[in-house]
């Protein structure tokens, strides 16, 4: 029943962890910057839009929010290939994660939108802008700083089930993990690891979303 | 070789997904209990209970679902416990679920006037007649919505445990994809089987937000 616990079994390991976590930081870097684009673009279709494109949108959103992420990565990573676009792991990988935190993230940032003053759209409006160059530089900003917790609290939950891109053989710490306790059979050892080192990126990813939102919204709300 | 047609893939499809209902049952009462537990932990008037169902969140919370499954399979495994599969998956989901649910469930509690907990202190109601007769159901309101919301989060969250060798729907379709060689088919189908189970639950947490919010409203 006793469990010696060995930590210096990992320590040979390192140059995989270290990959795993540059990996790691590396997807959620793109993934992340990628994927509020996608749903900023998502979210002013489905807020202002034209109306042919909302419907589409809507059934994106709805599709990708109702179904799990690891079934979005092997569809983009075994199934397409079937129609001829065969991805890198990394790349579907990296696909995956824009494709799921768009999705996410257009309901956050419409939220925002929605959340924004009828004033503002009409103070747009009679400066002659057009309903995008209101929406660009009047109300864009002011809606994201809104739902800043709500975007950041999001992109660290998408870091955290980047753990699955493991599954498809991307490189990232999950993989590193499997990799050392397929080795050394030290299983407790190398999870224990690495759970506390997705812990701490997940702290820290919180504090510098904090810290950034702090430089990209310098402006209090009113 | 052996011709598989679109039912025979949709019906061992849909064999699995038993599975998945099953799991996801499991995870969300088992997790509502313990989540019920934490919630008192998390509002009590000790601080060091308080501290530790903090903790206790924000470490189910920061830290991967998969790594927890991992440490739940292979990790007990090292004790001389045998841990099959499904137990090792029913339990770390019911832990995730119950981090969540807790903080989720913190926030109707919160959502309560502070004047309701004077009122009924000053009616000399103990801590726990507190929470029965005047905060509970008051926050109960709240809490459906998210709380159904969150289910969503658990159907995708079972998903998972086909990694640790658990038998379901994702499972499923990696073994049928590997029979069949039709990915493109059977990973969309799998998707679709997923979606039937959750958008209806995402739909009812919106319609109840809705009305709930109506209600309100109306006060």
């Amino acid at each position: 029943m006793s469990y010696h616990f060995e930590f210096s079994w990992l320590l040979q390991y390192y140059p995989q962890i270290v990959k795993g976590i540059v990996i790691t930081i590396e997807l959620i870097s793109i993934g992340g910057v990628l994927g509020i684009l996608l749903g900023t673009f998502c979210a002013w279709v489905r807020a202002l839009g034209p109306a042919w494109l909302k419907p589409v949108v809507a059934a994106y959103v709805e599709l990708i929010r109702n179904t799990p992420f690891l079934i979005q990565l092997f569809f983009i990573f075994f199934g397409l290939p079937s129609l001829g676009l065969q991805l890198s792991e990394l790349t579907a990988a990296n696909l995956a994660m824009i494709v799921n935190l768009g999705a996410y993230s257009c309901e956050i940032i419409r939220a925002g939108i929605q959340a924004t003053p009828k004033g503002q759209f009409e103070a747009g409006a009679s400066l002659a802008m057009t309903p995008f160059e209101t929406f660009r530089h009047v109300v864009l900003v002011p809606s994201l700083q809104r739902i800043w917790p709500a975007l950041s609290s999001q992109v660290v939950i998408v870091m955290l089930g980047s753990s699955v891109v493991s599954q498809i053989a991307a490189e990232d710490l999950t993989f590193a993990a499997n990799f050392i306790q397929s080795r050394t059979f030290r299983a407790f050892e190398a999870y224990i690891v690495s759970t506390a080192i997705y812990l701490a990126l997940a702290i820290l990813l919180r504090q510098l979303l904090a810290v950034a939102g702090g430089f990209i919204f310098p402006r209090r709300l009113v | 070789m052996i011709e598989f047609t679109l039912w025979d893939i949709l019906r061992n499809l849909l064999l699995a997904a038993r599975w998945t209902v099953l799991l996801s049952l499991v995870s969300f009462i088992g997790g509502g209990a313990v989540g019920l537990g934490l919630l008192f932990l998390r509002i009590s008037k000790r601080r060091s209970l308080r501290a530790l169902a903090k903790y206790y969140i924000e470490l189910f919370q920061g830290t991967p679902l998969l790594m927890q499954l991992f440490i739940a399979f292979f990790g007990l495994g090292l004790f001389g416990i045998d841990v099959p599969a499904w137990l090792a998956a029913g339990l770390a989901l019911i832990l995730w679920t119950a981090a969540f649910l807790a903080e989720i469930w913190r926030g109707c509690v919160e959502a309560v006037g502070k004047g309701q907990w004077e009122a009924s202190a000053s009616l000399g109601m103990g801590r726990l007649q507190q929470m029965r007769y005047v905060i509970l159901p008051q926050a109960l309101k709240v809490a459906v919505p998210p709380t159904v919301g969150f289910s969503v989060q658990v159907v995708k969250g079972t998903a998972l445990t086909s990694i640790i060798g658990f038998v379901e729907l994702s499972k499923a379709g990696t073994v049928v994809t590997n029979a069949t060689f039709q990915p493109f088919t059977v990973y969309g189908l799998v998707a679709l089987i997923y979606f039937a189970l959750c958008w209806p639950l995402s739909k009812s947490s919106q319609i109840l937000e809705r009305k709930l919010n109506v209600a309100h409203r109306n006060h």
